[in-house]
């Protein structure tokens, strides 16, 4: 464990990682520092120490239960809901400790948004789908909430296909069409980090394809952090990639030199498909 | 056979039998009701017969209306006192109704077949509705204007005929004033009363002003009291009016008797109408019974201020546990800590639901009733005691006591329906910045309604068929006034109230005429189970919209 963590954080501290990864020329959104996470006395991250860039597309990978997702969820706090969770160091997202006493929890996640493994729109029309975070807000004026909506379900390239339904259940949509209204219903309330909890594991290839598309296209304007269990995607959309194993991160680097000449072993054998 | 049995036929022969049996038994239930129920609406035809035991010398005339008949052993009859002749084995006996309570009090008689002479159906015999004694069955024989007859035979029938809806009219002109006029002149004379006690115990007043006051009012009653004679008036000149009339009836066997009009509320040929005719006389007293005021004890007249009861005391039972019963249960699945305790509260309140509910009408006397009630006329309706204005069996009380006992019914299908309500919903609401209680008010709660409404829906069919609680806390044999009425506030929660399962009790076992209360009973209970079926197809539609609305996958 301490040779990891000494890697990660050289990989954090040091910019002169022999290979791979180079983020002198990114602006930095996100860093965990000695991230340790436990669920009641058993630990599921063990000190992670990472650096996410901004207008980037990260990638989390790594075998089952290896803590990706459970470290996404530290960004927005969601592991706040499980009682039994306790959090040890620090994450900072622009530079500001997320898990201050002082943060405003509702206020965090509308900065970080979150889309999740299996679509979850709510079971209301596709309009107040998308309206339903502005709503929260207090914003009353149709005229632009109907301007939201439209440029939010443009942006998660939806709008040809619901544009004529908009006001009818979200559940006719198909699967993907539900995971980019949810995707929509994110982007509408402007966040600035968009995590994607394995966005596409609960559709066709299809479906995957056009929601890969669309994380490109939203990297322009949001940072994206995306668990995945799927290497070829991750190698597909992602400019950098981290992996993981039992709860800690073995090898961070830009996605290229990540899958093409991996530094550890570990990372080998897992995106060679020897285990995992 | 072995081969039968595990096919699994026997078992979807089984479940199948058990869902026709089912609805038999619902199915047969409401048609026995509806058919002993809407009978009664009907005008049958009146027989006159000849009836002459072995120990009558004389043979007598009886008129009526054939009610059921039946088969019994000639022996039995025997042990009875009759004269049944030797030899026979087997004796048919009807029931005859033949009215005419005033001049022989039994107006429900069995008739032996063998004794009874031809059946024949006069065209001209008469059945009058009265507003005492019950039906009279006869012939019109003179129609009198101020004690003189004006006219005899078939033209008395045809004046009689043509007057009855001139003085239908005055009769309730009269109970209009009676009970609209007066009763609010009443109302505000009452108010006075206790406004003029109020006034004696007002010590910090001055003794002038005190005098004052008291002056203003006893103008004012005194007005009021001038407005009541003259409305008194009124109607005693309506009465002369009403009072003119008279018809003198002939019964089957030659009795004579003098009917004021007054006193007739429908009358009618059974044995000379069509069938559209007598349709239309269905409707109407059917109509009149929907509409109409008890009489008679209850065994005559209309179930009006029963259903009006029964219908309000359900709306304000709703309005009191639905929203008691949502919070309970928002509080006990979404906030409290789940463990031992909230356990034990989700058992009880389970266990609430098994209490008998005539455990809560004694525990709703002696709490709503006498403690609270008793408190309030001390705080607040001081000047009225030692009369109890709160503080006794009213509706409101009886409202209160019913959402006590169907609040489990509530808090259980609330309950359920915030579990179905599954966490990547709740998260993916979170996620977007919403707090906890916006997600359970904009999300959660509306999302559950459907679950809510079926709460509502078991707690209005629970209490809509309650009867035992309520009379303790509020439910009479005859409410002197509906809880509704004209005079500010308009909605007298403190007013005791008709129900119609106490009246189907009251009518049923309470009344002094077996015979005569049957057919309300059927009616009445028919009335009820329609009450609760359109309160609860109510209810099943707006769930039926909210569930569309909110459609989800978890549905």
């Amino acid at each position: 464990m301490s040779d990891t963590q000494t890697h990660a954080v050289n990989v954090a501290q040091n910019n002169q990682a022999p290979r791979g990864l180079n983020l002198d020329r990114e602006d930095i959104c996100l860093t965990a520092e000695g991230l340790k996470l436990f669920y009641g006395e058993d630990q599921a991250l063990k000190g992670i120490d990472i650096r996410i860039p901004k207008n980037r597309i990260t990638a989390f990978i790594g075998p089952s239960g290896c803590g990706k997702s459970t470290f996404l969820r530290c960004f927005n706090r969601m592991n706040d809901l499980i009682d039994s969770v306790r959090i040890e160091g620090t994450i900072r997202l622009d530079g500001a400790d997320i898990n201050d006493k002082s943060v405003d929890v509702p206020e965090l996640r509308r900065r970080v948004g979150m889309v999740f493994q299996k679509p979850n729109p709510f079971p209301k029309s596709i309009y107040e789908n998308v309206a339903y975070g502005l709503r929260l807000q207090g914003v009353k004026n149709r005229r632009k909430l109907d301007e939201v909506v439209e440029k939010s379900l443009k942006r998660a390239a939806l709008w040809d296909e619901v544009k004529d339904r908009l006001h009818e259940n979200a559940f006719g949509l198909s699967g993907g069409q539900q995971q980019r209204l949810v995707i929509a219903r994110a982007i509408a309330i402007d966040p600035e980090v968009l995590l994607l909890d394995e966005p596409c594991s609960a559709l066709d290839p299809l479906a995957t394809l056009k929601i890969e598309e669309l994380m490109i296209e939203l990297k322009k304007d949001y940072t994206l952090v995306i668990v995945t269990h799927n290497m070829q995607q991750a190698a597909r959309v992602s400019d950098y990639t981290a992996f993981m194993y039992m709860g800690e991160l073995i090898e961070y680097a830009d996605t290229d030199t990540l899958f093409t000449s991996p530094a550890k072993k570990q990372t080998e054998d897992y995106i060679t498909g020897r285990f995992g | 056979m072995n081969k039968w049995f595990k096919s699994g036929t026997p078992w979807i022969w089984l479940n199948a039998g058990a869902v026709a049996t089912s609805l038999v038994m619902v199915f047969g239930l409401i048609l026995m009701i509806a058919v002993n129920g809407l009978s009664f609406f009907w005008p049958s035809s009146v027989a006159q017969f000849e009836y002459q035991t072995a120990q009558q010398s004389e043979p007598t005339q009886v008129m009526g209306e054939f009610q059921r008949s039946e088969t019994m052993t000639a022996q039995a009859m025997r042990d009875a006192g009759f004269d049944v002749p030797e030899g026979q084995e087997i004796v048919v006996r009807h029931l005859v109704k033949r009215g005419n309570r005033d001049l022989d009090s039994r107006d429900f008689r069995w008739y032996l077949d063998d004794f009874m002479g031809e059946r024949e159906m006069p065209r001209d015999a008469v059945v009058l509705e009265r507003l005492q004694w019950g039906n009279f069955y006869g012939f019109v024989r003179e129609f009198r204007v101020d004690g003189e007859a004006v006219a005899t035979g078939n033209e008395a029938r045809v004046r009689f005929e043509a007057v009855i809806p001139e003085t239908r009219g005055l009769v309730r002109q009269i109970e209009r004033i009676e009970r609209v006029d007066i009763g609010a002149i009443n109302f505000q004379i009452e108010q006075i009363r206790i406004a003029l006690r109020g006034i004696e115990r007002a010590t910090e007043l001055s003794i002038e002003e005190r005098a004052e006051r008291e002056a203003e009012l006893q103008a004012e009653r005194a007005e009021l009291e001038e407005q009541y004679a003259e409305l008194e008036n009124e109607r005693n000149e309506l009465r002369r009016e009403l009072r003119r009339y008279a018809i003198l009836m002939e019964t089957a066997d030659g009795a004579e008797s003098v009917i004021a009009l007054a006193d007739v509320v429908n009358a009618w040929w059974p044995n000379d109408m069509s069938i559209p005719q007598k349709l239309g006389h269905y409707v109407h007293t059917f109509w009149e019974f929907m509409t109409g005021y008890p009489r008679e004890a209850n065994t005559e007249g209309g179930i009006l201020p029963a259903i009006f009861g029964t219908v309000l005391m359900v709306l304000i039972m709703s309005i009191v546990v639905t929203p008691f019963g949502v919070l309970a249960a928002i509080y006990l699945r979404e906030y409290a800590k789940q463990g031992p305790l909230v356990r034990i509260i989700r058992i009880s309140v389970n266990n609430l639901a098994g209490v008998p509910s005539i455990v809560f009408g004694v525990f709703g006397l002696g709490f709503f009733v006498y403690l609270v009630g008793g408190n309030i006329d001390q705080m607040f309706f001081r000047d009225a005691l030692p009369s109890p204005t709160f503080g006794s069996p009213a509706i409101v009380w009886a409202s209160l006591t019913l959402a006590l006992l169907t609040l489990p019914v509530v808090i259980v299908s609330t309950e359920e329906g915030l579990t179905r309500i599954g966490a990547s919903i709740r998260h993916g609401s979170l996620a977007l910045g919403a707090t906890k209680a916006e997600t359970l008010w904009r999300l959660i709660v509306p999302l559950s309604a459907p679950a809510m409404m079926t709460g509502l829906i078991l707690a209005v069919a629970r209490a809509a068929g309650e009867v035992a609680p309520l009379m303790l806390v509020g439910v009479v044999k005859l409410a002197p006034s509906l809880p509704v009425d004209g005079n500010f506030p308009y909605l007298h929660l403190d007013r005791a109230f008709m129900h119609l399962g106490f009246h189907i009790y009251d009518v049923g076992f309470q009344s002094p005429n077996v015979e005569a209360g049957r057919p309300l009973v059927y009616a009445t209970a028919l009335i009820l189970v329609m009450l609760i079926i359109v309160l609860n197809l109510t209810a099943i539609s707006i769930r039926n919209y909210l569930r569309e609305k909110y459609r989800a996958d978890s549905d």
